[in-house]
């Protein structure tokens, strides 16, 4: 039902032509995704999905939608088969792709069998803490961890400097 | 057919829905958006991957035995603070590109592009 | 650019009440990243969107007199600094790049305790000074046009 909605939503994005209803949309979407997330078992990363994607997400666009002319997509004059046609091409090697995954659920898939079991048994005698995408995120995967944070900042810098000089034409003479 | 993947399937649908936005549109904003579909849909593939039958959130708790796998769920939570870290700096330049330019379609910005060497 | 919207009485009574909560479940998603869901982004993300809000209501310049955004800019280098400091910190304790073991000399245990929560802390405040300072940039754009 969720997964329905999920495509329905995705779809309304593709066709509508106002960029705020799809920035709107593009909310949505990520809240429907969190749901899921968390019908998964996943509950840190639809925490997550849910403040990053319908949060922060849509604000920067709105934001962004605020500084422009026009809030409507020019519509697409002509229909070209091409990108359909590459794109069905795309799915349907990957829906050939699927077929040899293991199904959904599955206990015994080779996913859960080399490092898995380790952490979720040794987690509480080596860490001793409960919350195991924690222990793993911050401890035995700390470096990854140190990466992303590293990652968020150079975004962070990144913006500053495309950004941060005012438009007034005696800052432009001045660079 | 084999219900147990009705659940890729529904991602691959969503990942080419994405995947047609960012290559047919011509709006910038509508192409960030459409990778912004993309990327949601791949995380959803790797948490399908990591659920157990049974099993609940992988957050230890008196009774349960049998956890989800906890791995997909680490690597998916570095990749969405990737991504919107890529969305912020992509829409900045995509604020620089209209003060520039005037517009934020494509075709619009190389026709302004040849015309003034 | 847009007006700030003091005149809408409800957005303003609301945000004043939602604010403070907001800032609370914040802290404890924080700290409560152990026992439940949660940790340094989602706590991260959840302050940063109640500054996000009072600005939205309130006014950028408002905002921006109550977090000056250099202040904030040195607070995301802080974070991260952080997070290398107990890094390097293991390091002179004889241990890897991020061992926790050594940090305590009498129970790993603890160690590892103290070591993710100064990770989870600085995660936290570089993804909240990164976040805000993304948005006082972005709408900070339109108002010297």
């Amino acid at each position: 039902m969720l997964l329905t909605l999920l495509a329905a939503t995705a779809i309304a994005i593709i066709l509508l032509h106002d960029l705020f209803a799809s920035a709107m949309l593009s909310g949505i979407f990520s809240l429907l995704s969190a749901a899921l997330f968390v019908v998964m078992d996943a509950v840190d990363v639809a925490f997550t999905e849910a403040a990053v994607g319908a949060g922060i997400s849509t604000v920067l666009m709105l934001g962004t939608l605020a500084l422009m002319t026009s809030t409507r997509e020019k519509a697409v004059r002509s229909f070209h088969p091409l990108p359909c046609l590459v794109v069905l091409l795309t799915g349907a090697v990957l829906v050939y792709g699927t077929l040899d995954m293991p199904r959904y659920g599955d206990p015994t898939a080779v996913v859960h069998q080399h490092v898995a079991p380790r952490y979720i048994e040794e987690s509480y005698q080596e860490i001793g803490v409960p919350n195991m995408v924690t222990s793993v995120l911050a401890s035995y995967r700390g470096y990854d961890t140190f990466g992303e944070t590293c990652v968020v900042f150079t975004a962070a810098i990144g913006v500053l400097l495309l950004l941060g000089r005012p438009r007034n034409h005696e800052e432009e003479e001045e660079l | 057919m084999n219900p147990g993947l009705y659940n890729y399937w529904v991602v691959v649908i969503l990942m080419m829905t994405g995947f047609y936005t960012l290559i047919t549109r011509g709006n910038l904003i509508k192409k960030l958006i459409g990778l912004t579909v993309f990327q949601v849909s791949v995380f959803m593939l790797y948490i399908t991957m990591g659920k157990v039958d049974g099993g609940t959130a992988p957050i230890l708790t008196e009774g349960v035995e049998v956890y989800s796998n906890p791995l997909p769920h680490v690597l998916i939570l570095t990749a969405i603070v990737v991504g919107v870290a890529t969305l912020a700096v992509g829409l900045a330049l995509v604020i620089r590109i209209h003060e520039a330019y005037g517009t934020v379609e494509d075709d619009e910005i190389q026709r302004l592009n040849e015309d003034t060497p | 650019m847009k007006q700030t919207m003091q005149r809408d009485l409800i957005l303003r009574v609301v945000s004043k009440v939602l604010i403070p909560y907001i800032f609370l479940f914040a802290l404890y998603v924080q700290f409560h990243g152990d026992y439940g869901p949660g940790g340094g982004f989602q706590a991260g993300v959840i302050f940063a969107s109640g500054i996000i809000l009072y600005a939205l209501v309130f006014g950028l310049r408002r905002a921006q007199a109550t977090f000056n955004p250099r202040w904030v800019e040195i607070f995301c280098a802080l974070g991260v600094l952080l997070f290398g400091g107990v890094g390097i910190w293991s390091l002179f304790q004889h241990g890897n790049f991020l061992d926790y073991n050594v940090l305590n000399h009498h129970d790993p245990k603890h160690g590892q305790h103290l070591g993710i929560l100064l990770i989870e802390l600085g995660v936290g405040i570089a993804v909240t000074a990164a976040m805000v300072s993304i948005f006082f940039t972005f709408t900070g754009r339109g108002r010297s046009a």
